[in-house]
């Protein structure tokens, strides 16, 4: 299966066939583009059959001839070399601990309903962080790269836990022969001097959520007030961003149907001093005021295809910044397991509420028929687990075509379930975001590799 | 070739595919990491070069 796409990079359109089972990427010019496109029976705009009449048979033919070399070495129109893939249900290596059910904002398209998950404002114990521990060195089995995400709710709400937690982690690292990889996801307004010098010092990430210029962050991002929460929250990511130095952060914001120019919110964002940014869509019922129409979305692949040539001209010439939905490495990227697997929520991804219920992920929390387990007694309903398992690109028709299916593994399966009420359900929208990023995201890599600026 | 210029080819099957899980865990969710499948790295395949760099060092 092939994919073609252009994009327009300054005064020039630059062509491109993606084979998709093998991963191979070709610029082409327009002859050989059109010559792929008939060849194999992709369809042609009425412009650019025009066009193909009017290129010369024996040109045509030396096109082909060199399409038909790459298909020779398996670099197009290749088969699938996978055609069927379970994942693994006795591992687990990663988890998400809902640290508390509780936050003090009040964001406006919060999918945990205020942190709460509609639940009670519980709060983690170190005695179930601990539990939750025991259960990750166990289940990682002979894996040693493990992961732990402290998660709310506002986690810095319960930050005596997660001390309690990390230390209680590290002291069983020599032991089990563990490295513990740990995530933290906050937003901002807590943070003091001190917490800032911990979460430097422990995590090996840690997400700052802001959602770029002051009038949008301000919007949906409220205290318990009513009040806009960016001054703080900036002030405060600003500083940590400062202490951070070298090691991983980012902020990570959202963009709704309020702020379909989240371009300006990105280099909002750079300008002040930010250099590791993801802005990605609101998530909601098409009913939210917030939600991503279907009708919002020619709105949206402009503003993706000029915030794509700002970002190549400010990576070149004075701010480089890294944006997480165009960041791809076709040299060292995942293997094709990975990319099958997706992200590995019910299988080796889950989540933990506060009280110690096992989830498939953190977007499941709260809901009771996806209660696996718990931290005392470990996995229960295994059936659960074994549904997530067979959750690949296999499993849903719509992957069976797409171009961007080993990119995505299929897509955020709470997503599919959230609005669609199936697993394997299709959440069209995020699909067609992926699409046009990925297409982007090559676009930007070829541009960069061939160094075409 | 005249027309047509080769950008990268079959990533999917270099030699590292060894599905050893060491890699970071991936979610496109909300809040959450921003690791879509297709954006991460190979873990086996940074050891591999950071063993390479230091040698070279």
């Amino acid at each position: 299966m092939i994919h073609t796409f252009s994009y327009q990079h300054k005064n020039d359109t630059l062509y491109f066939l993606w084979d998709i089972e093998s991963g191979s990427l070709h610029v082409v010019d327009y002859l050989a583009f059109l010559v792929c496109k008939e060849h194999y029976g992709l369809p042609l705009s009425e412009k650019e059959k025009t066009d193909y009449t009017s290129f010369l048979m024996s040109n045509k033919k030396i096109a082909l001839d060199e399409i038909l070399i790459l298909e020779g070495k398996g670099l197009l129109n290749s088969e699938p070399k996978v055609t069927n893939y379970v994942k693994s249900t006795s591992l687990v290596k990663s988890l998400c601990l809902n640290i508390c059910h509780d936050c003090n904002l009040r964001c406006k398209y919060c999918f945990a309903k205020d942190g709460t998950y509609n639940t009670s404002k519980d709060y983690m114990s170190p005695e179930v962080g601990i539990k939750a521990v025991d259960f990750l060195l166990v289940n990682s089995k002979s894996i040693r790269n493990v992961e732990i995400d402290f998660f709310g709710g506002e986690p810095m709400l319960n930050l005596q836990t997660v001390k309690k937690v990390i230390s209680y982690a590290r002291s069983k690292e020599k032991e089990h022969n563990k490295l513990f990889h740990f995530t933290f996801t906050t937003n901002c307004t807590l943070l003091s001097e001190k917490s800032m010098d911990f979460l430097n010092e422990q995590m090996v990430n840690v997400v700052l959520s802001l959602d770029g210029r002051q009038t949008t962050h301000d919007k949906v991002r409220l205290d318990k007030y009513g009040k806009g929460s960016y001054d703080t929250a900036l002030k405060n990511a600003k500083a940590f961003k400062e202490i951070r130095g070298d090691k991983q952060y980012y902020v990570r914001g959202t963009f709704t149907s309020l702020n379909l120019d989240f371009c300006k919110d990105i280099f909002a964002l750079a300008e002040e001093g930010f250099d590791q940014i993801s802005i990605e869509p609101v998530v909601l019922p098409e009913d939210h005021p917030l939600a991503i129409k279907k009708e919002h979305l020619d709105r949206i692949f402009k503003e993706y295809d000029f915030f794509a040539d700002k970002y190549l001209e400010s990576r070149r010439l004075n701010r480089w910044f890294n944006f997480f939905h165009f960041m791809i490495d076709l040299n060292n990227g995942p293997c094709v397991n990975k990319r099958l697997s997706g992200c590995g929520a019910g299988t080796e991804y889950l989540a933990i509420s506060p009280t110690g219920e096992i989830y498939p992920c953190h977007q499941f929390v709260g809901n009771k028929e996806f209660v696996i387990g718990n931290v005392y007694d470990g996995i229960i309903c295994q059936d659960i687990r074994k549904t997530f398992s067979k959750n690949t690109i296999f499993s849903k028709s719509h992957c069976e075509n797409c171009f961007a299916k080993y990119f995505c593994g299929g897509g955020c399966v709470a997503n599919a379930y959230n609005l669609t009420g199936n697993l394997n359900g299709e959440y069209e929208i995020g699909c067609m975001l992926t699409k046009k990023r990925l297409e982007l995201s090559l676009a930007i890599w070829a541009v960069e590799k061939l160094s075409l600026q | 070739m005249k027309h047509i210029k080769i950008i990268s080819n079959n990533i999917f099957e270099k030699d590292h595919q060894t599905n050893c899980k060491e890699c970071q865990s991936s979610c496109q969710s909300a809040c959450k990491t921003s690791c879509t499948v297709g954006n991460q790295s190979c873990a086996r395949e940074e050891k591999i070069n950071k063993k390479e760099a230091d040698i070279i060092k």
